[in-house]
């Protein structure tokens, strides 16, 4: 399990005529019967090729709360080894949880610059409860790390600091592969657990990037060729899914994260491809042809259905198809040029841009098809939507902002335009997290084209990528 | 002879003249021509109505001096590579102004002379790329590359050549020909793009 996924990536990298790149499977993520909630499970994590199972709850059904809802003070001290060889795990399992916690800011975290004075606990025993209270803290987190054969054994608690009592436990045993994954599945079910929330912790972005500096073949002119590559939600473990040789552009995540759509220009012209990235498989559900192209393919929330841009009827206009190229339905029909569509959280509603009356503008109407689009901006230039998840149902998209892009978001219920990004660089091609709290895009702001995370509210930018142009990212689910 | 007669024989000597210099011509230059000015931006969401085919470009006048005549030279562009040729095209690529598709009538003659080489080579195939400058959406610019494909393929069937011989592609923004970001650059980079697939 340590070296499969690097050998078969490696291979799969060297082998020129494949086109998908076969990465590890997610181990299916088995919950404890106790746990199972009501609730249908949502789907594995994307990719996580060994996200931990939690293993003997122990679960004492207490949240940390504060009065009037402020965030709790929170410490994340490194996790105790068992043994010296471990510390590195431990010290980066504590260092990732910070971070993934942060990202949330569902606590108010403590910074680690602080933590000089405390003394490390040696076990869950000794934690220094007074010292992390006159710290100001009201919780803290703290955990184990021990070997296990070839895999770790990793144990999380959070400590109430008033009353020093374990309000949530959890174990997991997993492949020592990846330390950073118990951290992510650690915080994940902290936030589910202590504050309802839908954590990103495991989540992926998919994005193209002409990071390898290959060029199109049979051309004469020098072309710098995109391919399509995925990364944790933080950036780490960038990794390429595709080797076309040619243009692969517009990733879109499918639900369960296990297949990305793209536009490819593989077979001289554009069209959308399937690629199921854990099984190198392939498919090209929307019928191109020489003549008839298809670009922008959007998954629906459920994964059956994707949307996309087509030119078979003389202009661009927006279908549908199921995944395996059955059920082509027609969505829009005028005779300007309707582009980059993107459904509503239901999957009732597809929203996407038009410039039927002049400049490009974002439309919403109803996927079936029947009904009059209506539009929801007044931009000069506007273009790219996503639809953010419930319970915030907004829309993104990039507005034109002097001679950039800015990231811009329409909220229905308000009929009002909020503008999150500051105008340094063009901002271009949002996608929102699965829980609508983030958002990721392309900017030119740090020179060459990369991929930044900020918050809804504009705060906490990011920057994802750092190698070559990096466009169009896509979030997971 | 009378005089009117050598007037007559000497006026006719200078027609056939002119006609000789005119079918020796050079052939047409492979180098991309400069790009016009650009044009402001261009509303309106319909696509642009076939143009109407230029009358033929008229003849030199008599006072321009003749051209020497070169004798021998018409190249055979059959006789290259599809590599070949494309590296040197004799197709003209066609130019546009910010975020528009429209033809704009200094560049018809380009099109008007991409017609004539595609009636003398009547078994070439031609795909016509649609770019665009980087100022755009990505996304959207796939939308108007494939516009301006379309426009120049629409102007090419307009003065008579078949449309299977045409194909079309959009790049959108992908592909510049020009890696900066001056107005230069911009205008290099929206334009008609023609490549010959087959011969």
């Amino acid at each position: 399990m340590t070296t499969a996924p690097r050998l078969l990536l490696s291979a799969a990298l060297g082998a020129l005529a494949s086109t998908v790149l076969v990465l590890a499977a997610p181990q299916a993520r088995p919950l404890p019967a106790s746990q199972q909630p009501a609730a249908p499970q949502p789907p594995p994590p994307a990719g996580a090729p060994d996200a931990p199972a939690p293993q003997q709850p122990d679960q004492i059904g207490v949240s940390i709360t504060l009065s009037g809802g402020a965030a709790p003070r929170l410490a994340v001290p490194s996790f105790i080894a068992a043994t010296p060889d471990l510390k590195a795990a431990a010290d980066t399992i504590g260092q990732v949880l910070r971070e993934d916690l942060r990202f949330e800011r569902e606590y108010d975290l403590i910074p680690r610059a602080s933590y000089a004075p405390i003394t490390p606990a040696t076990s869950m025993e000794t934690v220094p409860f007074g010292q992390w209270k006159e710290l100001g803290a009201n919780a803290v987190l703290i955990g184990t790390v021990r070997q296990n054969a070839s895999s770790l054994t990793v144990q999380a608690r959070l400590f109430d600091i008033a009353t020093q009592r374990s309000v949530w436990a959890k174990e997991y045993t997993a492949s020592s592969s990846n330390p950073r994954q118990f951290a992510h599945t650690i915080a994940d079910e902290l936030h589910k657990e202590q504050r309802s929330l839908v954590g990103v912790a495991r989540t992926k972005l998919a994005f193209a990037s002409d990071r390898d500096g290959e060029q199109a073949r049979g051309t004469v002119e020098q072309r710098s060729i995109k391919e399509i590559y995925i990364a944790d939600y933080d950036g780490e473990g960038q990794r390429r899914v595709t080797v076309n040789r040619s243009l692969a552009i517009n990733p879109s995540w499918s639900a369960d994260g296990r297949a990305i759509a793209y536009t490819s220009y593989r077979r001289g012209y554009p069209d959308i491809y399937v690629s199921y990235i854990y099984q190198g498989k392939m498919d090209q559900p929307a019928g191109g042809t020489e003549v008839i192209h298809n670009f922008l393919p959007a998954f629906s929330p459920d994964g059956a259905r994707i949307a996309f841009m087509t030119n078979r009827d003389g202009n661009m206009e927006i279908y549908s198809v199921n995944r395996d190229g059955t059920g082509l339905r027609r969505v829009t029909r005028h005779p300007g040029n309707d582009s980059t569509p993107t459904w509503s959280p239901a999957g009732n509603q597809i929203a996407f841009t038009s410039d039927r009356t002049g400049s490009p503008q974002i439309y919403i109407v109803d996927a079936d098809g029947l009904g009059q689009p209506r539009r929801i901006t007044s931009e000069s230039w506007a273009d790219r939507a996503t639809w953010s998840p419930a319970p915030y149902n907004e829309i993104a998209y990039a507005g034109r902002n002097g001679p950039g892009f800015d990231i811009k978001i329409f909220s229905p219920e308000q009929g009002q335009i909020r503008t999150i990004t500051d105008s340094t660089g063009s901002n271009e091609s949002p996608s929102w997290a699965p829980n609508g709290r983030h958002l990721a895009f392309a900017s030119t702001r740090a020179g060459r084209t990369q991929i930044f995370t900020i918050a809804r509210d504009g705060q906490d930018l990011r920057q994802v990528t750092k190698a070559g142009n990096n466009v169009q990212p896509s979030w997971s689910r | 002879m009378s005089a009117r007669l050598v007037r007559l024989v000497a006026l006719l000597l200078v027609v056939v003249a002119t006609a000789t210099a005119c079918s020796r011509k050079k052939p047409p230059v492979a180098r991309p021509t400069p790009p016009p000015p650009s044009a402001g931006p261009v509303g309106g969401a319909a696509p642009p109505p076939p143009p109407a085919p230029l009358p033929e470009p008229e003849p030199p006048v008599a006072s321009v001096p003749v051209e020497p005549a070169i004798s021998g030279t018409s190249v055979d562009y059959n006789a290259r590579s599809l590599d070949e040729l494309n590296r040197e095209s004799p197709l003209q690529p066609v130019f546009y102004g910010y975020d528009s598709a429209d033809v704009a009538g200094d560049m018809q003659a380009a099109l008007t002379k991409n017609a004539e080489i595609l009636r003398q080579y009547p078994s070439w195939v031609v795909t016509i790329e649609g770019h665009c400058d980087v100022r755009g959406t990505a996304e959207y610019n796939l939308t108007l590359g494939e516009r301006r494909a379309q426009s120049a393929r629409a102007y090419l069937i307009s003065l008579g050549i078949p449309a299977e011989r045409l194909k079309t592609v959009s790049y959108g923004a992908e592909f510049p020909f020009d890696p900066g970001t001056t107005e230069e650059a911009y205008a290099k980079n929206r334009r008609a793009h023609f490549v010959v697939t087959s011969k």
